[in-house]
């Protein structure tokens, strides 16, 4: 008599038709990908003649904000002495720890399961009861993460304020005073700030935090300010997936954005700036 | 419709096979519609559980084409015309006979889960969003689909430390019911092995009543159960102001 279909376990082991693996394998080239691209982009901060490849004039990569740059950094060997080493481990945290992730990463790489009604390795299973217990500490990252938001935001103010005296060569801005300008760049990380608000914001644990943990949400019994911000949360938690994704996207483009400008790949339009400058021209005419 | 290919299980708990049929279909039929015409043409003694044919009473729950999902609900015109569709008993539960399955580990969970038991002297009136968030749990129909997929109950059996999704839904509309007076995170903690969910969300992709199970009962207990055992300073916190 044949195997018992019913019986039949092990990695991969489904009755299922459908492409059911496409998933697992877009995560894993998706997070693989950004991973390789973010190590290597923290690991290689400067270009030749010490130039600044984290920031462009008023622009500063999310992936060095806020940026430190101790004395003490530089006695770590020089491969590891990059800015980002004091910055990246707080948002790699909170993704990591994210439930969104965890999800995701559980299936695409632990392959615990690999997919819904899909086999997998009968290893010792202890889910998150033992070693991985560690992802309670998801709320604590994520009181870091909200303070990434206020300091990306006001990075994006920062982009606004060009210097008077142009770029140096090494991509610092020179000294002098500052003018209001607008560029691709600036918009850029504005919606950097933004898409990192609506993922972070949208948290599970923050909703718990704000309301989620209360049996009355609404009430005569505790503060209406708590269910309106359960509200809001809960509206963006709806799509906390699509916010983690295109966030984490998102900073990985903005670093490339600023990097490209800094090696002079790219040319940064700025549109204020150069209306400002119309109004000038026509102004000085008139 | 013309001819379809079935391949039905055919077993018991000594073991079994897949069977093929061939059934003339008629238009409108669900996956459920199919395997009746079987039992009345060709195979008077095939089993299966079945009740409403309405998606509501969550006795018919199979997996089709290796998918948990109710057979009254999947259209059969959801299928290409030759596609050899294979009906399953659930996997995780010990089969009875063919796709009938003995679910009864569900209500041994239930029967250790402490009821609702309202605060004494409790105001009855409450909002409409209170009402909102737990009613949301209510319209579980107990087909333990999401039982049959939650890998932690399918590949790993951890049926004697770990309650499975269903449960946690149903602690979830107790614990966030609004005058419900008893704490069960130690439970959950403890005998029903919340912290074995590693949250993959399967229970919620496969629920028929489209409840949200993980990101609205599993992780909002899940944090509750932070609050009282990992977190330092709401554990502070609570002991300072005595909560």
């Amino acid at each position: 008599m044949a195997m018992d279909v019913r019986t039949k376990r092990g990695l991969g082991v489904t009755l299922r038709k459908d492409a059911w693996w496409l998933e697992p394998l877009f995560y894993q080239c998706l997070f693989g990908g950004f991973v390789v691209y973010a190590t290597w982009a923290a690991l290689n901060p400067y270009g030749p003649n010490g130039k600044a490849y984290y920031e462009y004039g008023p622009y500063l990569s999310p992936m060095f904000s806020p940026f430190f740059n101790p004395d003490w950094l530089h006695k770590l060997p020089a491969w590891l002495a990059t800015p980002a080493l004091l910055v990246l481990w707080a948002p790699a945290g909170f993704r990591g720890t994210c439930y969104y992730y965890r999800k995701a990463y559980y299936r695409s790489i632990f392959m615990d399961p690999p997919g819904c009604a899909v086999g997998e390795s009968c290893v010792k299973y202890q889910g998150e009861s033992k070693f991985f217990i560690f992802q309670n500490i998801h709320r604590y990252f994520f009181y870091v993460a909200l303070l990434f938001i206020f300091v990306l935001s006001w990075d994006a103010i920062l982009a606004m304020m060009w210097p008077v005296n142009g770029i140096g060569p090494d991509n610092h801005s020179n000294l002098g005073p500052k003018e209001f300008g607008v560029g691709v760049g600036t918009i850029v990380m504005a919606l950097n700030a933004y898409l990192l608000g609506g993922y972070t914001l949208g948290c599970h644990a923050f909703r718990h935090l704000v309301g989620g943990g209360l049996d009355f949400l609404r009430v005569k019994k505790n503060n209406p300010i708590r269910f309106a911000l359960w509200s809001v949360v809960t509206k963006l938690n709806e799509r906390h997936m699509q916010w983690a994704l295109v966030s984490m996207l998102w900073v990985g483009f903005t670093d490339f954005y600023i990097r490209m400008c800094a090696m002079g790949v790219w040319h940064d339009v700025r549109f204020f700036g150069f209306i400002n400058k119309i109004g000038h021209i026509f102004g000085a005419a008139t | 419709m013309g001819k379809v290919h079935m391949r039905v299980y055919r077993g018991n708990s000594e073991g079994g096979q897949l069977k093929d049929y061939n059934v003339q279909a008629e238009e409108g039929m669900v996956v459920l519609d199919v395997i009746h015409k079987i039992q009345a043409t060709q195979s008077s003694d095939l089993a299966c559980r079945w009740n409403c044919k309405a998606g509501k009473c969550g006795s018919c729950s199979a997996e089709i084409n290796g998918k948990p999902r109710l057979m009254c609900m999947t259209r059969m015109n959801e299928f290409k015309e030759d596609e050899i569709i294979t009906v399953m008993p659930m996997k995780t539960f010990p089969i009875m006979k063919d796709l009938a399955t003995d679910v009864s580990f569900n209500y041994e969970i239930n029967k250790r889960i402490p009821p609702f038991t309202p605060v004494e002297g409790a105001d009855w009136h409450w909002e409409q969003e209170d009402v909102d968030r737990v009613q949301e749990f209510r319209k579980c129909i107990e087909c333990f689909l999401c039982q049959d997929t939650c890998h932690v109950l399918r590949d790993h059996d951890k049926m004697a430390k770990f309650a499975g999704p269903r449960f946690f839904v149903r602690i979830a509309s107790l614990e966030m019911h609004p005058i419900d007076a008893l704490d069960r995170t130690a439970l959950l903690k403890n005998e029903h092995g919340i912290g074995l969910c590693n949250i993959t969300k399967c229970c919620t992709e496969v629920c028929p009543e489209s409840i949200h199970i993980t990101d609205n009962a599993i992780i909002p207990l899940k944090e509750r159960v932070v609050d009282k055992y990992y977190d330092p300073l709401r554990i502070l916190w609570n002991k300072v102001f005595g909560k």
